[in-house]
């Protein structure tokens, strides 16, 4: 079949509003990462686009010496594996346990499973809850609150219950428990909704910043989103910048003129960007699956 | 072959034991979900019971059985609020303007990457345009503040080589342009990310309807409009359904963080934002707690009648 003019049009149409949207989608990380490498002062000038003009790598080195930003990295770095690890396993658990149908009282667990899908406290009772549990300023509120996802739950016990059932029977047979049966034969065979569903845990852990704020108030303990919301901000409010950096980093800043705030945070922003943009291509097939799977249940 | 097939188990009849005995017998099971329903009970339903401070004057320091009861105070004072008419009309002109360019957004993508025969570009396509969806509000917030900055952000400076405008706008801290602002960063998160769906459901369409399709002489274009959107209706109704369940979802994480400049609170606070300010920052917790309770209860009406519309129509999500 041969395309019609109208045809070649609307393709034509088509192939520039991608190709567009592509660029436009891509440039704000360049113009950054530029930025991250040109010397500071000199991107004050302006016109520093997708290169460096002066390329330099004080501006990472500063962030890199920064004691604040290096231990909200390894927090962050420490609350998404703990995070991740710990609220797949035990949904897992939980998951397999709701999977089996002769499971006394299933469908009243389910039940209140859903409600806490439509129905929350919200804000304020869950500030006030966390703070009554004694777990405010601990490292411990980015794991237990999110131990267990009801979502995930469900994702994965549809990913359980449609394993064949021979599989199951023989371990049974051979003497496994529920427990041995979940470790031994399930779980290594759940691989690929193992791995979308931490992928999504993840970066959720990796991106969380308002509650980090809200909950911690010792500033030494923010995570490095946290940390880098503080100094995005004290770069809008005062324009003097640097709000966020410890003193031995001002005290640099001010030796080495060159650096300027909006180098610095474009740095950070990079170093806080980074582990995303590492894994995001390995994982690509999967979040994709992750979605549908997500979608068939709705 | 039936020999060597794994039969079912078959419930044994004869005497049943007590439900007691019954649990016991598969503690381990039970064991399995119990603690997680425990955390569940903790971390999701007693934040529902703390709902009941919105009609209490809760006190710092005082418990929460000791507080008075006031009714519906809280609520009427919001009403009468000199806030509520601003906070009310931004939280319903923004989710209004997110829903209605931020919901066909994705389904526009979808169609159009439907289209694109080079499967090479339509798989880098896909791949950048997926991925601001991962990142976080904090970062997506500073490379749009960078952007749109006075001093040599890029937007201005290509403006001025275009010579649309003389000087540098600071376009973060004028009211007239936050919705707008809002909008395009939040359907440029979105929108690869949002396709997938529709990308899925489109894959699902038998082949054959277009080849007939264009047999019968309908060009590209009609077969979009007359085959592909149709077929995908379904899933286009249920997401919709879902987007107006979260239609007082004004949006939080992004308004926090695009309008940290105070000067454009008027057109940038809405119910989420505003629970925050009140409630973790000035302390009122049964308030913010009582705002929060608007808010949800609109939605669920919300949702109600969207399903209610759906289900008339025959896509209905319960």
């Amino acid at each position: 079949m041969k395309d019609t003019l109208g045809d070649r049009i609307m393709m034509l149409f088509i192939y520039s509003f991608l190709i567009l949207l592509a660029v436009s989608t891509l440039y704000p990380f360049l113009n950054a990462l530029a930025v991250s490498f040109n010397q500071g002062l000199d991107t004050s000038k302006g016109g520093v686009t997708l290169w460096p003009r002066v390329f330099t790598l004080e501006n990472y080195k500063v962030v890199f010496k920064d004691d604040r930003l290096m231990s909200g990295f390894f927090i962050s770095v420490l609350r998404t594996i703990i995070g991740t690890a710990s609220a797949i396993l035990c949904t897992a658990i939980f998951s397999y346990g709701m999977s089996k149908k002769e499971l006394m009282g299933r469908k009243y667990y389910m039940v209140m499973c859903i409600i806490t899908m439509y129905f929350g406290g919200g804000l304020i009772p869950t500030f006030m809850l966390i703070r009554n549990l004694g777990l405010m300023n601990s490292f411990w509120v980015f794991i237990i609150p999110s131990l267990i996802g009801v979502w995930n739950m469900i994702i994965f016990r549809t990913f359980f219950q449609g394993l064949p059932n021979g599989l199951e029977e023989s371990a049974k047979i051979d003497g496994c428990g529920n427990w041995g049966t979940l470790f031994r034969i399930v779980l290594p065979l759940s691989g690929p909704v193992i791995a979308t569903l931490a992928l999504f845990t993840a970066v959720y852990h990796w991106n969380e910043w308002f509650l980090a704020g809200i909950y911690i108030s010792d500033q030494n303990k923010y995570p490095i989103q946290t940390i880098l919301r503080q100094i995005l901000l004290s770069n809008i409010v005062s324009e003097q910048g640097g709000g966020g950096l410890d003193a031995s980093s001002l005290a640099h800043m001010q030796r080495a003129k060159t650096i300027t705030s909006k180098s610095l945070s474009m740095a950070t922003m990079i170093v806080a960007t980074l582990p995303i943009i590492c894994v995001y291509p390995f994982v690509q097939k999967y979040f994709v699956k992750g979605v549908l799977v997500g979608s068939l249940k709705e | 072959m039936t020999q060597l097939s794994v039969s079912k188990p078959v419930e044994t009849p004869g005497k049943k034991p007590n439900g007691v005995q019954r649990f016991f017998k598969q503690i381990d099971l039970q064991l399995m979900v119990i603690p997680a329903l425990i955390l569940i009970f903790i971390f999701s339903y007693i934040p529902m019971y703390g709902i009941l401070m919105a009609f209490q004057d809760y006190k710092i320091g005082r418990s929460f059985s000791s507080s008075p009861w006031v009714g519906l105070k809280h609520f009427t004072y919001f009403f009468h609020a000199p806030e509520f008419k601003t906070v009310m009309r931004n939280t319903i002109v923004i989710s209004f303007l997110k829903f209605l360019i931020g919901f066909p957004a994705p389904i526009v993508l979808a169609l159009m990457l439907n289209e694109v025969r080079k499967m090479a570009f339509k798989r880098v396509v896909q791949t950048i345009t997926y991925l601001p969806h991962f990142m976080s509000w904090v970062i997506l917030g500073g490379l749009v503040s960078a952007l749109l900055a006075v001093d040599n952000g890029s937007i201005n400076m290509l403006l001025e080589k275009l010579s649309f405008i003389d000087k540098p706008i600071n376009f973060l801290s004028l009211p007239q342009y936050f919705w707008g602002i809002l909008v395009t960063t939040n359907v440029w998160k979105e929108i690869g990310f949002g396709s997938i769906v529709y990308l899925a459901a489109i894959a699902g369409v038998d082949p054959n309807t277009y080849e007939a399709a264009s047999i019968d002489g309908a060009s590209r274009f009609k077969q979009i409009y007359l085959i592909t959107l149709p077929s995908i209706m379904p899933v286009v109704s249920i997401f919709m359904i879902l987007a107006i369940g979260n239609l007082l979802s004004a949006g939080f994480e992004d308004i926090l963080i695009l309008a940290a400049n105070p000067a454009i609170r008027d057109v940038s606070d809405v119910l989420d934002t505003y629970v925050v300010r009140v409630g973790i920052d000035n302390y009122r917790y049964s308030y913010a707690t009582a705002v929060g309770v608007f808010k949800a209860v609109v939605s669920v009406g919300l949702l109600s009648l969207a399903n209610f519309i759906a289900r008339r129509s025959g896509n209905s999500l319960w």
